[in-house]
């Protein structure tokens, strides 16, 4: 089989995509995470600083999910195809939540009315919470395994999908995203709403910390499978370890209100979790728990080999450049939130 | 309950229709903006500084709505037609990440500048940001079209496999680029949009020209969008002259589904208005006679494949709603260029702007080029019919396996919902932006304008 630097082109597909996945829970992480917080803010300026802290990027970080979407289809047509049509009734809800974050966003400084502005306040925040709470399930589905028949067809029905498993994992998502949010909105703040938003970091830190310790034990006690490839490799292990400490590390950031850094280490935080998770699922994509021979794996739905090679050179060439406009927007909006006339 | 197959069919042409009213004016008011703003830049009137300013608030909520709406596009692939996804996965693929990485990121980025920048940076790097926000959604389509333009003439892949395992495999990335429909339908679309987007502009500055608010900036808009719509008009006959030509070489039997067109061994005519019995294969209505002839081979009397040289299996159903469709486009094609040569006439005589009947038509035409672009979508997409990748898969080959009827019916109505609720609120929020007006700064103020004084004295409040 072809291989760049080692790497078969299949594995490498799969790492880019991990790498999109991520840069889309590190980059909307922290959106979704505020709009879950939105309606812990009582006083409409709190509200509105809170929604233009994130107000000229949420729109640019959500192109990751379009991308990451892109990628799968170009690179294991399969996997796109079965994920989306056997996760059909969650991902319509997903796609709904969606629409409804933004144009809540969008219409909510469109009227003074308070009626108006209370229900954009509420959709924003329910649509934020369910697109988390959905994008969990359907990961903790995945790592859990699902009922597939020889042809690869999903034999179970929308029950199947709320074991408990997967409903740990999908809190676990939410208050991983919160605790996002909330520091990045601190970074943003200044008087009394940075000082609300130091208290409220704090407890999110506490839901996070709960939720990682009962999705670890879960996982090492329930989902054998996720475990198999650090039996083999057992260096390995220094993962789940450097998780543990990133962990620890954020909370101390916080106690000592170095909030940038603890922004760092909650990026890192979603992105080992990711990484973890990647490795527990390779080579397959999709997990059949009736047979672990109707698991579909890399190799089996990839891409022609020329179309991967054409996908890594168009990626090879976009990402620095998404990498580098996005600095560059990041960097245009620096420093505590401003209102003024161009606000939401 | 209806089949699987229709019920995602009524989805997919649903939610596409619907996501295609917002493209269309995003790529067109893109590119007005772009004039606006480079007006300012050169001439450094504060007029154009506010009216940039105004249509940019519009562009955001049309954009917003276009996102929105997009992202379920993208996804309905997978979840509705994943045979289809597996079978065109190594081939559309490419061109939807291309979309993404090239086209999606570079307008979603530096749209947060064009909304929220005008005081963080400076009127170059602001400019710089609308010309990419324009060419983002220009991009995007570019990418879509050769995508979809693939599905109707496929090339530049070879077959793989057999029976359910079959997919198209790439062979080269630049024919399939290149693929013999692309380059029309692209300028057709893009064209297409800028005439949406130019029609907005007009639409709205004809408005206030009615209604003698905000005249000065009225009239500088509607000549932006003037210029545009005019060029654009002109161009978009060529377009589709060019986009027939290859229908008659590569889909003969949607060319004849498009005429009305049966009987082989005859002479074909080319229809203004018409009406098309699909049971008895007769088409009536005011023709050019060897119209169609004429454009295929270049001959009056020479003899056009038509329906019946297909068997049943391989020939759209519906002919005469593409006929319908087709017919409608073209007519306001035609009544576009009539109509934007005349104004053009108008205004070199001075006279635009003082006639009211002209003004009124332009309130009203920003539907035509509306129902042009969803007309010309119904037409090539039901035309391709049965196929979905022409001449190698069907449609109802190409659904999901374990999609239920009632999943489908779940997921229509919740987006009927959804999008009704949606549109009403759309057209609620352009509505009041559209009322509101151009924030006019005090100074180029025009005098007379009672509403403009209001505004100001709001401003400095
Ligand atoms: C002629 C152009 C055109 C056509 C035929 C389509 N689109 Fe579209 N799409 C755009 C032109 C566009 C755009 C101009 O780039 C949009 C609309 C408004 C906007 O904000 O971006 C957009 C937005 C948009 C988005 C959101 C992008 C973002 O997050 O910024 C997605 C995922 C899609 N589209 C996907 C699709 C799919 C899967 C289509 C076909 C089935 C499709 N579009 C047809
Ligand atoms: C370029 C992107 C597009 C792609 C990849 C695409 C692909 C498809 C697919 C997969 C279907 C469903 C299968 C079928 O019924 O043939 C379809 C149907 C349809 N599409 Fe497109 N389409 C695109 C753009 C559009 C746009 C922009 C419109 C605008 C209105 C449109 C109008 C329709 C309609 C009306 C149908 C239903 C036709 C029917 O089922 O009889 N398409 N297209
Ligand atoms: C003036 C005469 C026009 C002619 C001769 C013409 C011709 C055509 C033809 C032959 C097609 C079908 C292409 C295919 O099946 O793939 C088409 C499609 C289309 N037309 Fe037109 N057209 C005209 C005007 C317009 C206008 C004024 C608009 C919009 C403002 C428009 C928008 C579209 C769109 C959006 C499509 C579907 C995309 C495509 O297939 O290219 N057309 N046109």
């Amino acid at each position: 089989m072809e291989t760049i630097l080692g790497i078969d082109l299949p594995t490498l597909w799969f790492l880019v995509i991990g790498g999109l996945i991520t840069g889309y829970g590190v980059l909307d992480g922290f959106d979704l995470g505020a709009g879950s917080l939105h309606l812990f803010f009582n006083k409409e300026e709190s509200r509105r600083i809170a929604l233009n802290a994130i107000g000229p990027v949420w729109d640019g970080n959500e192109v990751w999910l379009v991308i990451s979407g892109g990628a799968l289809f170009a690179g294991f047509p399969l996997v796109y195809g079965t994920i989306l049509s056997t996760f059909y009734v969650p991902f319509m809800l997903f796609l709904v939540a969606l629409i409804f974050r933004a144009i809540s966003i969008e219409f909510r400084s469109k009227e003074t009315m308070a009626w108006w502005r209370k229900m954009w306040d509420i959709s924003y925040m329910v649509s934020s919470t369910l697109i988390t709470l959905l994008l969990g399930l359907i990961l903790g589905n995945l790592i859990h395994g699902l009922p597939f028949n020889e042809k690869h067809e999903f034999t179970g029905n929308l029950l199947s999908f709320f074991n408990p498993y997967s409903i740990l994992i999908a809190f676990t998502t939410l208050s991983l995203f919160m605790l996002h949010g909330a520091i990045y909105l601190v970074m943003k703040t200044e008087n009394r709403l940075y000082a609300k938003l130091t208290i409220m970091v704090n407890n999110c830190s506490k839901f996070f910390i709960l939720c990682f310790i009962l999705a670890s034990m879960s996982t090492l006690i329930y989902i054998p499978h996720m475990t198999d490839q650090f039996k083999e490799y057992p260096w390995l292990f220094a993962l789940p370890l450097l998780a543990v400490l990133t962990v620890l590390n954020i909370k101390r950031n916080i106690d000592n209100r170095k909030y940038f850094t603890a922004f760092v280490f909650s990026s890192c935080i979603t992105a080992m979790l990711l990484i973890l998770f990647a490795i527990g699922l390779y080579p397959n994509i999709i997990i059949s728990t009736t047979d672990p021979a109707n698991s579909i794996s890399i190799y089996h739905a990839a891409s022609s080999p020329k179309a991967l090679r054409i996908m890594l050179l168009i990626a090879a060439i976009g990402t620095p450049l998404v990498l580098g406009y996005t600095i560059f927007v990041f960097w245009t909006f620096r420093g505590k939130v401003k209102l003024n006339e161009m606000s939401y | 309950m209806p089949s699987v197959e229709i019920l995602s069919r009524i989805q997919f042409a649903f939610t596409i229709a619907f996501h295609y009213i917002y493209p269309p004016l995003s790529i067109g008011l893109g590119l007005c903006l772009v004039i606006m703003e480079g007006m300012y830049l050169r001439t450094g009137i504060k007029m154009y500084e506010d009216i940039t300013r105004f249509w940019i608030k519009i562009f955001a909520l049309i954009f917003g709505i276009g996102v929105a709406t997009g992202i379920v596009m993208e996804f309905e692939f997978g979840t509705n037609w994943a045979v289809y996804s597996r079978y065109v996965g190594d081939i559309f693929g490419s061109a939807l990440a291309a979309e993404g990485i090239f086209a999606f990121a570079l307008e979603s980025g530096f749209l947060g500048i064009l909304l929220f920048g005008w005081n963080r940076v400076s009127k170059g790097v602001h400019f710089f940001s609308t010309i990419m926000v324009a060419m983002g959604s220009i991009f995007s389509a570019l990418w879509i079209v050769i995508a979809n333009s693939w599905q109707q003439t496929p090339t530049g892949y070879i077959i793989e496999g057999e029976g359910l395992e079959a997919r198209a495999i790439i062979t080269d990335f630049w024919e399939m680029v290149f693929n013999p429909s692309s380059v029309d339908r692209f300028s057709h679309v893009i064209i297409g949009s800028f005439l949406a987007g130019s029609f907005l502009v007009m639409s709205v500055a004809a408005w206030y020209i009615v209604k003698k608010r905000f005249v000065e900036p009225a009239k500088a808009m509607f000549k932006v969008g003037l210029c545009v719509a005019t060029v654009a008009a002109l161009a978009q006959l060529f377009t589709g002259h060019r986009s027939a030509h290859y229908v008659s070489e590569y889909q003969p039997a949607k060319l004849a589904a498009m005429e009305g067109h049966y009987d082989s061994s005859a002479v074909a005519a080319m229809y203004i208005v018409g009406w098309v019995d699909a049971k008895s294969g007769k088409t009536t209505g005011i023709k050019i006679p060897g119209g169609l002839s004429f454009l295929t081979h270049g001959s009056f009397n020479a003899p056009v494949t038509g329906l019946n040289a297909f068997p049943g299996t391989e020939r759209p159903s519906a002919v005469n709603f593409v006929f319908q469709t087709y017919h409608i486009m073209i007519s306001i094609g035609m009544f576009l260029i009539a109509l934007t040569l005349t104004a053009c006439f108008l205004l070199w005589k001075k006279k635009l702007f003082s006639q009211k009947w002209l003004m009124t038509i332009f309130i009203w035409a920003v539907l035509l080029p509306q129902i042009a672009n969803q007309a010309g979508w119904y037409a090539a997409e039901v035309g391709r019919q049965p196929w979905v990748v022409y001449g190698l898969l069907r449609t109802s080959d190409a659904l999901s396996k374990e999609v239920k009827a009632e999943q489908v019916v779940f997921s229509l109505v919740l987006f009927s919902l959804v999008y009704t609720l949606l549109l009403v609120l759309f057209l609620y929020l352009l509505n009041k932006k559209i009322v509101h007006g151009p924030e006019m700064t005090p100074n180029e103020e025009d005098d007379s304008d009672e509403f403009s004084k209001r505004n100001i004295k709001q401003l400095q409040a």
